[in-house]
């Protein structure tokens, strides 16, 4: 199957690894991703400025590349897929901004929200299926107890990102079962991270990424697996980790290992 | 030459706001046959109504025209005074400009150009309008309540004391409801058990009554009078005649693994089971899920023990066709599955309990006799936080938009018996507002607050997130804006009412309407509260809304009330708009009899003499009695020799001229 990617550039820069682990878990799923041509910063901060429509038109050009291949459209990174997600969605419901980025861009023909977009995740529950990517499965992660971390912005908006019950997700749990891992039930799994506070307020950051590393201590996690690069990030630089109680990893990380083409 | 009068109603604005009158008859002066014309404010007051009946004495009015509201509303009032001016009610006619025009109208020339079309349509269908005269049919003295919790054991009492025959059928082992699963009741604090089981007994040992327990209503044919129903008696795996109740079934059985639905899965019971010692009937049920016997084929030691042999493996469902009068529906409510509320850890958790967990863990009989611990560890909490409104007042599609109504009550009343057995827990309830609507209901909460020192906060519970020893409930105080960390031991969600996952079902077999919340429909919401618009078809308790239990019973005694009005006539009367074959049109085809649902069509051999020879000819044939009136063989049969009374083609096609002219 061939689909549209869309990388984003923290992917491109900081997050390297999550992408390099996706592309290679992908080959062996017989999943084929075609990185899209000239694409542009998604826009990232979307949601502070709604009715902006200078901040759309990356993520529109990408949805429209991927409408004129006939593919679906796969992100990787949260916050990408969060922002070329809501404003498909725009595009699909608000004839007010549809029309002013159509008038603006001329397209040949006008773009209504066609596209669909789909997180790699997704890509994995509803094109490959857990239950045929357990069986391709080489290296079992039995025995490991991975805390799944979710963050805000896969989940939310509820109705319009469509991706799990926001208060009580079980994609990430599902996918760690499938590569033999023993998923990790901890309340903070959808607290927020802290985000952009990380910036100017490191002090409240802190607080918040230490909530949730310690609930995943409390319950027993051994490690600590997330798809947004920012919550990874906020993880990571929290006294916590910085002293090694957890490591903190992509989930497609541990994908790759799995599969066993982590390495070279 | 009839004389049509038009009697235009303006029922205070309702109408007339949206519907210019004056044109209205301005419009229907000039058509033929309409000899008099009259609007007022309320035609359906008594003045309104000797408007009419004067007409028809002064004016010799032979037809009458009433636009007004619909005629589900008030077309039995001008039929009725139709009569008594001495008219066949059957010559009245209503053109519905209310609900079909005026209240879903904003346009008022728009609104007030339909109104005049639906009024001419009434005029040319009530010129072709015939004299018809009502049979009469019997009715069977017998009532049928479905659902055996507080409301359909009040109204199965009630209409037994009138001295009818009542047969109540309860889907689960034993009576009861969710009544007999509750500790205390409000405002009074006295005990459920006390005060229902008592009508348990009564109604067991009433005469009049005939229980069918573990038992459903699985069909329902008929009308008012003469309902034709077939019940499932399911398998008890016991012959209940020779079943004494002894109980050593129930303590033998090895098999005790399957959750008690009654203790709301908080402890186990035996694949042979009573829900409770009070069950009535006090007969067990053997669960063929969870039973070794029906599982593996091994076992049999209940059948061993029995002292009377009442065990029966081989025992099959029995069907029990009855007819009833009356059927009164009793069905009750459940509470919203918590599945989409994560955020509170329902499923997470077991110290996070439902209000209903909560009665089973404070009451005497229940898993822990009474004494308040935490599923979790069987320690006695110190801390417990109730929380409202899980669910209710929540206009997001995993919640329901009304109010359930008894959760401010009882959750009071919860915070009280904690606060009293144990002074030293402390009791926090979260709530959006507190709905204290009943006599002493306000007081009752009041003592709460003042005597029981329960603190109530302003505020709804973002998330509950259980910790090593406690859970942490995160909240906010809404009138001092503070968020609030509370370190609770338990936690008790008052989860919304809902209806009975199976109303729909009800409610098809029924023919009787649900809303969108799926809780049956009333006739009326203020004046017909416990009918519904299927004739001789009741309703009792929280099936048709959140309801307490004075509430319940109140309308539970309402429906018997209705029920036994029916019940106390020997014939009621027929409706006459029923079709009739013109049997020399009829070609014989029978497709009637196919399409009829009422089974009252049937084949009729003729004699016919034609050229001086007696010929035979098969014809159809309408059994008045069975013919509810439907319609659907008048338009199933091709030659047109089928018309329904009251509504032939005739009239319908002139209905249709008179609104395209």
């Amino acid at each position: 199957m061939n689909y549209s990617y869309y990388p984003g550039c923290t992917l491109k820069t900081k997050a390297q690894g999550l992408e390099a682990c996706a592309f290679k878990s992908a080959q062996v799923l017989g999943v084929n991703l075609v990185e899209q041509e000239e694409w542009q910063c998604c826009g990232a901060v979307y949601p502070l400025a709604a009715d902006e429509i200078g901040t759309k038109l990356a993520s529109v050009r990408s949805l429209v590349a991927a409408r004129t291949k006939g593919e679906k459209l796969v992100t990787l990174c949260a916050a990408c897929h969060q922002v070329i997600k809501r404003v498909n969605h725009d595009m699909k419901t608000k004839e007010d901004m549809r029309e002013k980025v159509n008038n603006y861009l001329q397209l040949k023909e006008d773009y209504q929200g066609e596209s669909e977009v789909i997180h790699y995740l997704e890509l994995l529950r509803d094109e490959v299926g857990f239950e045929s990517l357990a069986k391709k499965v080489k290296v079992s992660l039995a025995g490991r107890k991975v805390a799944a971390y979710y963050g805000c912005l896969l989940l939310r908006p509820r109705e319009i990102m469509d991706f799990d019950d926001p208060e009580r997700p079980t994609i990430l749990e599902k996918f760690l079962e499938s590569l033999g891992a023993s998923p990790v039930n901890y309340p903070y799994r959808t607290e927020c991270c802290g985000g952009y506070l990380s910036i100017e307020r490191e002090e409240v950051v802190e607080k918040m990424v230490n909530k949730i590393i310690d609930s995943a201590l409390q319950q027993g996690a051994e490690e600590i697996v997330t798809a947004c690069p920012l919550c990874k990030y906020n993880l990571e630089n929290s006294s916590l980790c910085q002293k090694g109680e957890i490591v903190v990893s992509y989930f497609t990380e541990l994908l790759a290992e799995s599969l066993q083409v982590k390495e070279g | 030459m009839q004389r049509v009068g038009v009697f235009i109603c303006w029922c205070g604005t309702n109408i007339s706001s949206t519907v210019n009158i004056e044109q209205v008859v301005a419009a229907l002066e000039n058509i033929p046959g309409v000899v008099y014309i009259k609007d007022y404010q309320y035609m359906c007051s008594e003045i309104g109504q000797n408007l009419v009946k004067d007409a028809i004495k002064e004016q010799n009015i032979n037809r009458v025209v009433v636009a007004s509201c619909s005629p589900r509303m008030h077309e039995a009032t001008f039929r009725k005074a139709a009569a008594a001016a001495g008219l066949n009610p059957y010559l009245v006619e209503i053109a519905n400009i209310r609900e079909h025009c005026s209240w879903v109208h904003k346009d008022k020339e728009a609104a007030t150009q339909k109104a005049i079309s639906l009024t001419r349509a009434a005029v040319a269908k009530a010129i072709l309008n015939e004299q018809l005269i009502p049979g009469e049919v019997g009715v069977e003295k017998r009532a049928l309540v479905i659902g055996g919790g507080i409301a359909g054991i009040q109204t199965a009492l009630d209409i037994a004391e009138a001295g009818y025959q009542v047969d109540l059928v309860e889907k689960t082992p034993s009576i009861g409801g969710k009544m007999a699963q509750l500790d205390k009741t409000f405002p009074t604090l006295d005990c459920s058990a006390c005060i229902l089981t008592p009508k348990m007994v009564d109604l067991a040992l009433n005469s009049k009554i005939n229980l069918y327990s573990y038992s459903e209503v699985t069909e329902v044919n008929g009308f008012v009078g003469n309902f034709e129903v077939t019940i499932n008696q399911k398998a008890r795996s016991i012959e209940m005649e020779k079943c004494t109740g002894c109980g050593i079934c129930l303590a033998k059985c090895p098999a005790k693994k399957a959750l008690s639905e009654f203790e709301e899965g908080l402890a186990k019971r035996a694949a042979i089971y009573t829900p409770f010692p009070q069950a009535v009937p006090n007969v067990p049920v053997i669960d063929r899920e969870t039973c070794i016997k029906f599982v593996t084929g091994k076992c049999g030691l209940c059948a061993k023990l029995c002292p009377t042999g009442a065990i029966d493996y081989e025992q099959k469902d029995q069907i029990v066709n009855q007819k009833y009068g009356v059927i009164i529906v009793a069905t009750g409510y459940d509470l919203i599955n918590l599945d989409r509320f994560g955020e509170y850890q329902y499923l997470d958790h077991p110290d996070i309990i439902t209000g209903l967990e909560f009665e089973r863990l404070v009451n005497a009989a229940g898993p822990t006799g009474g004494k308040l611990v935490r599923p979790s560890d069987q320690k006695q909490p110190k801390k417990v936080v109730f929380i409202q409104c899980v669910g209710s007042r929540d206009k997001s599609e995993r919640g329901k938009a009304y109010c359930s109504k008894i959760c401010c009550m009882y959750t009071a009343k919860h915070a009280m018996l904690l606060r009293d057995k144990y002074p030293d827990c402390e009791a926090y309830v979260f709530y959006i507002d507190v709905r204290t609507a009943g006599k002493g209901f306000e007081e009752f909460q009041r003592r709460a607050v003042e005597n029981y020192g329960v603190n109530y906060i302003k505020g709804m519970v973002g998330k509950i997130f259980p910790g090593d020893n406690q859970l942490q409930v995160n909240g906010v105080d809404a009138l001092s804006g503070e968020l609030l960390q509370l370190e609770a031991d338990l936690v008790v969600l008052a989860a919304a009412t809902q209806a009975k996952p199976e109303a729909d079902e009800v409610a098809r077999m029924l023919s009787i309407s649900i809303d969108r919340d799926r809780f049956f429909t009333e006739a009326h919401p203020k004046l017909r509260p416990v009918e519904t618009h299927c004739a001789g078809i009741y309703l009792a308790g929280a099936c048709q809304g959140p309801k307490d239990i004075p509430e319940t019973v109140a309308q539970a005694s309402a429906a018997a009330t209705k029920a036994i009005g029916v019940l106390s006539k020997n014939k009621l009367v027929n409706n006459p708009c029923v079709a009739k074959v013109e049997q020399a049109v009829c070609s014989g085809c029978l497709a009637c009899i196919k399409i009829c649902p009422y089974e009252a069509i049937t084949e009729q051999v003729i004699e016919e003499k034609t050229r001086g020879k007696v010929r035979l000819r098969r014809v159809a044939e309408v059994n008045e009695t069975l013919c509810q009136g439907c319609g659907g063989c008048t338009v199933a049969c091709r030659p047109g020799a089928i018309d329904l009374k009251g509504f032939s083609n005739q009239q319908i096609l002139a209905e249709v001229d008179a609104i395209c002219r």
